[in-house]
């Protein structure tokens, strides 16, 4: 296994995270939002996996904020649903751009 | 003495009382002012015979401390300022008491007593001020006093343009006043009078700026004194109620810039520059004055011009360096010519108007009005044995023997236009037929009359301090201690006093032709030269001449400073305005709303940060 090096991994994290950050900052429906989100949160998990096993000083502790972010990125992904179902009640619209009320 | 300091705080009591419960008093206001002014001259009585016999009194405080400088406050009872607060507080009480019958049925009774009360505190404060900066505050609001009491019929568009006018035209006065005064602090680190007088006599001041502080103090006497070139205000100010004219106009702050320059007399003295252009202003300003006397027609105005050519008179003896003479005739000048202003008042109270062409025949109906006026009338033109007589004679001989002959000739004209024009008003308005429209004509009430007997007495027997026959007690009583001040009593020649005579007598018999017995048509002069007449008629057209010049060129240059403010100044503000509003326009279009124009603000502005981090390492060096 050790023939993969970290670069790999980070590289892959990268790629993940731009993918993430290019959705939720273009995507005009808010679900497609939510999901670049999870994408950017999992990219961020690859790195600290990466360097749990990779690092300077290696330890587990890395897996387990990983695993620590997989359960707070359920319970927001549950919690951002049911606020999108909430306002979609209200609006008739998921799209992102309609959603305009933190304007001045 | 000690509690000299008391009697300018008694009319500002009535003041105060007056503002705060004169509504509830209404015309029982006039019992304050009274009461609270009689306190005032009892207490001037008493300090004035203490005077007789005690040395001057002077007391101060420490008021302000600037590094090195002492300002004090203070005041200070001398012979002259014992004199002044005789004069005012009693020609004060007079008016007061005069008061309450002319102003009878005023909605504003209360408030007039009021002013009333402020000008006695300022007037009487002013004249026992130890230092020139004290005098000057005073002598501000003297000034306020006098404008409040101007405009009192503020409603009359005259009135209020009379109130502005005088309160303008002393101003510019004032300036030359207040640079005078900074400028003999400058030279002397004092504004005391004491200390002023021994710098200049140690001659630590040099000549040049004795002589500009002394003409720059003449020139705010000049403003409140009403002389030439400053005169204009005077006349107007007759719009104000005829009391004030009467305490104001002829008695007492007029009176002011005389006590100024008399005040002042050693720094006059040691400039003979000085001295003359006061005695050149006061002689011309006495005669200019005197002419334009002669064919007014309104009752008041005459008094004012005369009041205007006897300060001139003033000015001129204090200027040909007598001293007595000027304080004796301000003294005497006092009490006829506010005598005449409260019988104008009286005849004005019973006829209703102010023009001396619709009236006539009065004497048999104003039975104690009309001989009092006669009295003024003969005291104002020098008929011997009156006061008018002796202080005039007074000013003569000073001018003769400080060996000024014109002005001394430019006098004694004078002094037969002042008997022509006295005599011609009192022939007009008392003698002669009545006119139709005059049939309710009563006499003034007592409260009205009896403050003119007492002046009328006065104004008879008031010469007599200060006589050539019966010795001169005011003169030696003035300069007692002060030898700096001049003599006494100027001995003149015998035949000053014969010329004097003649001329007052040759103008009363000359009026008394065309006016008493009318055997002389009144056009007789007029109609020789009718383009003299009318010049002399439009007061040498001094009014328009400054409201061409001075007034044009004021108003041309407010425009153009009015251009500045609207192009200049308003744009430059209206740039800044227009670019903070666009600033916030821009800002406000930046909060859209949009969530992920925001998450990309902040994502951009954190690569931002990222690449600094990279670039410098973690902080910037």
């Amino acid at each position: 296994m050790s023939s993969v090096p970290a670069s790999a991994f980070l590289a892959l994290a990268l790629i993940l995270f731009c993918i993430g950050l290019y959705g939720a900052l273009t995507k005009r429906n808010t679900v497609i939002v939510l999901i670049s989100i999870e994408l950017m949160l999992n990219a961020v998990n690859i790195n600290l996996v990466t360097f749990s096993k990779y690092g300077v000083s290696p330890s587990i502790n890395g897996q387990v904020f990983a695993l620590f972010a997989m359960a707070v990125a359920a319970a927001e992904a549950a919690v951002g649903l049911a606020i999108l179902m909430a306002l979609y009640r209200n609006k008739k619209t998921v799209h992102i751009d309609e959603m305009n009320e933190m304007k001045h | 003495m000690e509690n000299a300091w008391l009697i300018p705080l008694f009319p500002l009591l009535s003041f105060l009382l007056l503002l705060l419960i004169g509504k509830r008093l209404r015309e029982a206001s006039a019992y304050v002012g009274i009461l609270l002014t009689l306190a005032s001259l009892v207490f001037s009585i008493l300090v004035l015979f203490e005077r007789f016999s005690e040395p001057t009194y002077m007391a101060k405080v420490n008021w302000l401390t600037i590094g090195e400088v002492h300002l004090t406050a203070g005041f200070e009872v001398n012979q002259l300022n014992a004199l002044m607060l005789f004069i005012v507080s009693l020609v004060s009480f007079l008016v007061h008491t005069y008061s309450k019958g002319y102003m009878q049925g005023d909605e504003r009774f209360h408030v007039f007593y009021a002013y009333l009360g402020l000008f006695t505190f300022a007037m009487l404060g002013l004249v026992i001020s130890p230092n020139i900066l004290q005098t000057y505050i005073f002598w501000e609001l003297v000034g306020v006093g006098s404008f409040l009491l101007i405009g009192f019929y503020f409603y009359k568009e005259e009135a209020k343009a009379a109130a502005k006018k005088a309160f303008i035209m002393t101003r510019i006065g004032d300036v030359g006043l207040f640079i005078g005064m900074i400028l003999l602090f400058w030279q002397t680190q004092s504004f005391e009078y004491s200390e002023i007088f021994k710098a200049v006599e140690a001659g630590s001041v040099s000549n040049t700026m004795i002589t500009l502080t002394a003409i720059l103090i003449f020139i705010g006497a000049i403003g409140k004194s009403g002389q030439f070139p400053l005169h204009t205000w005077l006349p107007d100010a007759m719009e104000g109620p005829t009391p004030v004219s009467a305490l104001i106009h002829a008695a007492t702050m007029v009176a002011a810039g005389v006590y100024l320059v008399a005040a002042l007399f050693p720094l006059f003295l040691a400039s003979k520059t000085a001295l003359l252009t006061v005695a050149v202003i006061g002689g011309f300003t006495a005669i200019f004055a005197a002419s334009i006397g002669l064919v007014q027609t309104d009752i008041k105005r005459v008094l004012a011009y005369s009041t205007v050519s006897q300060l001139g008179y003033m000015m001129l003896a204090l200027g040909c360096g007598g001293y007595v003479a000027g304080v004796f005739h301000l003294m005497t000048h006092a009490f006829f010519k506010a005598l005449l202003f409260l019988a104008a008042g009286s005849v004005i109270h019973a006829v209703h108007t102010q023009n001396i062409e619709e009236m006539g025949g009065l004497w048999k109906k104003l039975k104690l009005t009309a001989p009092l006026f006669l009295i003024g009338t003969l005291a104002i033109s020098g008929v011997p044995g009156l006061s008018g007589f002796f202080s005039k004679d007074e000013i003569l001989v000073a001018a003769w023997e400080g060996g000024h002959p014109v002005l001394f000739l430019l006098a004694l004209i004078a002094a037969f236009m002042t008997a022509f024009y006295m005599f011609r008003l009192f022939f007009m308005v008392f003698t002669g037929d009545a006119r139709s429209e005059q049939r309710d004509v009563n006499e003034s009430p007592s409260v009205m009359t009896l403050p003119m007997v007492l002046l009328g007495i006065l104004a008879v027997v008031a010469g007599y301090i200060n006589t050539p026959w019966f010795g001169s007690f005011l003169g030696d009583w003035l300069v007692d201690g002060n030898p700096i001040l001049g003599a006494a009593h100027i001995e003149g020649p015998a035949w000053i006093m014969i010329a004097a005579t003649v001329v007052s007598l040759a103008g009363i018999l000359f009026a008394y032709f065309i006016y008493g017995k009318r055997s002389i048509a009144p056009d007789w002069l007029s109609g020789k030269g009718d383009m003299l007449h009318t010049v002399v008629s439009n007061k040498y057209y001094i009014d328009e001449f400054y409201q061409m010049t001075v007034v044009a060129i004021v108003t041309g240059f407010s425009y153009f400073l009015r251009l500045i403010d609207t192009f200049l100044v308003e744009g430059i503000v209206k740039g800044v305005v227009g670019f903070v509003q666009g600033l916030g326009r821009t800002g406000a279009k930046m909060q859209s709303g949009q969530v992920q124009t925001y998450g990309a603000v902040a994502f951009l502005g954190l690569a931002v940060l990222a690449v600094i981090y990279a670039l410098t390492g973690g902080y910037l060096r």
